[in-house]
């Protein structure tokens, strides 16, 4: 028995487990890191004609390890009248639904945690699961803002699920595949007009993308999404009560979703870690993957943070007319048009 | 165990693991924060004047139709991302057969837009 269990672990399975295990696990706060420095602090204020943080490091860039480390000091205040249990929880199914979604994202040929088969469905799935975080928050509060902004999130999640599990049909059509690194390699070997291969899809999913990006835009709740944290009406909302480090889960989980998301965006719109006109299964692309990958989740989230800094938050009916009116029968006609052409090319 | 089996416990233990990095990180600051609770810092905030009233109020839940037609959608979403595989293999049958099932599902959404139910009021 005891043989067994030193033979399960030191066998390659638990071996390679437990390495991607701790990469995720550096990532994760990583690109919290580097979307928090580079867009929250450095791009805004640049647009506002500030500079930013400039004290702690060079160019202000450790500014969020100060930060994290203040946090950590703070008291871990739990109200009076919150239902304790649920309280604490809430921030960790949160960042736990972060955390599920690294596991099927691609940076390179042989870089992925688990290619699942069903990829993107689980992606979709486990995304979701961030709206049962936020409603428990903004139930165990026992705060009427927290409680109000909690219910326009559960409303704005499902709205807005719905484009986004809609838009990733039509490039599902064209890979046939759900796979994150089927859709890569799909891409990879597709052209188009005699142009190719290695053409992203893009080109001809070029409303899928808008609707993703928007839709997105709202699971993340940034402006002109963000009528659950409205800062100026519910003053922060479902994330009112909490304090300290708790509150840092939030907000972690809030910047690895982006990055997440962003990436997934890249995937299946841009063509993840491969480039036009490269055979997607030349080693060397374990290596310029991860950057090229990189550079194009730094593009989708700068397009991302840009929105969030420049329009105003819209209100709560014209957020769900949006979504019901516009963005789920545009989904609807991409499919079938995505279908037709599949059918008859 | 076999290779599917083996792929999600993959997925479960990642799910372990980011209870287990909370776990750790708040138990670091546990060591570093100060517990000193007093009466005034544990009630609800509600931008400085005292709560009044129990705080889970009872609110309108505007989206409740709205809930159930992301049900008929979500689960139309479930049957479309087969199809969407197979679709070549289908040809012409698959597709005239899913353009019936989007057209009903259109008609629905038409027919609550009509009715007036997409109003947030």
């Amino acid at each position: 028995m005891i043989a067994d269990l030193s033979f399960w672990i030191f066998s390659d399975y638990a071996v390679s487990t437990a390495i991607k295990l701790a990469v995720v696990m550096l990532i994760i706060p990583l690109t919290s890191l580097i979307l928090v420095y580079v867009f929250l602090f450095k791009m805004m204020a640049f647009m506002q004609s500030r500079l930013g943080p400039m004290e702690a490091g060079p160019h202000g860039s450790l500014q969020l390890i100060a930060e994290a480390l203040k946090f950590l000091q703070k008291e871990d205040i739990h109200p009076d009248n919150a239902d304790k249990h649920v309280f604490a929880l809430a921030p960790i199914i949160v960042l736990m639904s972060t955390f599920l979604l690294y596991v099927v994202l691609p940076v390179g040929p042989d870089l992925v945690v688990e290619d699942l088969d069903t990829g993107i469905f689980y992606a979709m799935a486990v995304s979701s699961l961030s709206a049962l975080g936020v409603l428990m928050a903004g139930w165990a509060s026992a705060n009427k803002y927290a409680l109000l902004g909690g219910l326009r999130a559960a409303g704005q999640l499902i709205a807005y699920e719905l484009p986004l599990v809609l838009a990733v049909v039509g490039v599902v059509i064209q890979a046939e595949t759900l796979s994150l690194q089927g859709i890569v390699h799909a891409q990879a070997n597709w052209e188009i007009f005699g142009i190719g291969s290695g053409m992203p899809f893009i080109v001809t999913q070029g409303i899928g993308f808008a609707i993703f990006m928007v839709a997105a835009q709202a699971e993340l709740t940034q402006t002109p999404f963000d009528m659950p944290v409205a800062e100026t009406e519910l003053v922060g909302g479902f994330h009112i009560e909490y304090t300290g480090f708790r509150f840092l889960l939030f907000f972690m989980a809030e910047f690895g979703t982006a990055f997440a998301f962003a990436s997934i965006a890249s995937v299946l719109f841009l063509g993840g870690w491969s480039l036009p006109f490269v055979d997607p299964t030349a080693n060397w692309l374990n290596i310029v993957g991860p950057g090229v990958m990189l550079a194009k989740i730094l593009f989708l989230s700068m397009i991302i943070f840009w929105v969030r800094f420049t329009y105003p938050r819209l209100r709560e009916d014209q957020l769900q007319k949006f979504a019901w009116k516009l963005l789920i029968p545009a989904a609807l006609a991409n499919i079938v048009f995505t279908g037709v052409f599949k059918v008859a090319f | 165990m076999s290779e599917l089996v083996r792929s999600y416990l993959v997925v479960a233990l990642f799910g372990v693991a980011a209870v287990g990095m909370v776990a750790v990180m708040l138990g670091l600051a546990r060591f570093l924060r100060p517990t000193r609770p007093t009466r005034q810092k544990l009630i609800a905030y509600e931008s400085g004047v005292d709560p009044s009233g129990s705080e889970w109020v009872q609110s309108q839940v505007r989206y409740y139709v709205f809930a159930v037609l992301f049900v008929v959608f979500d689960v139309e979403a479930v049957f479309i991302f087969p199809w969407a595989i197979q679709l070549e293999d289908y040809g012409l049958f698959g597709l005239v057969e899913m353009g019936i099932f989007i057209a009903i599902l259109a008609l629905g959404l038409g027919y609550a837009w009509r009715k007036g139910v997409l109003r947030w009021a």
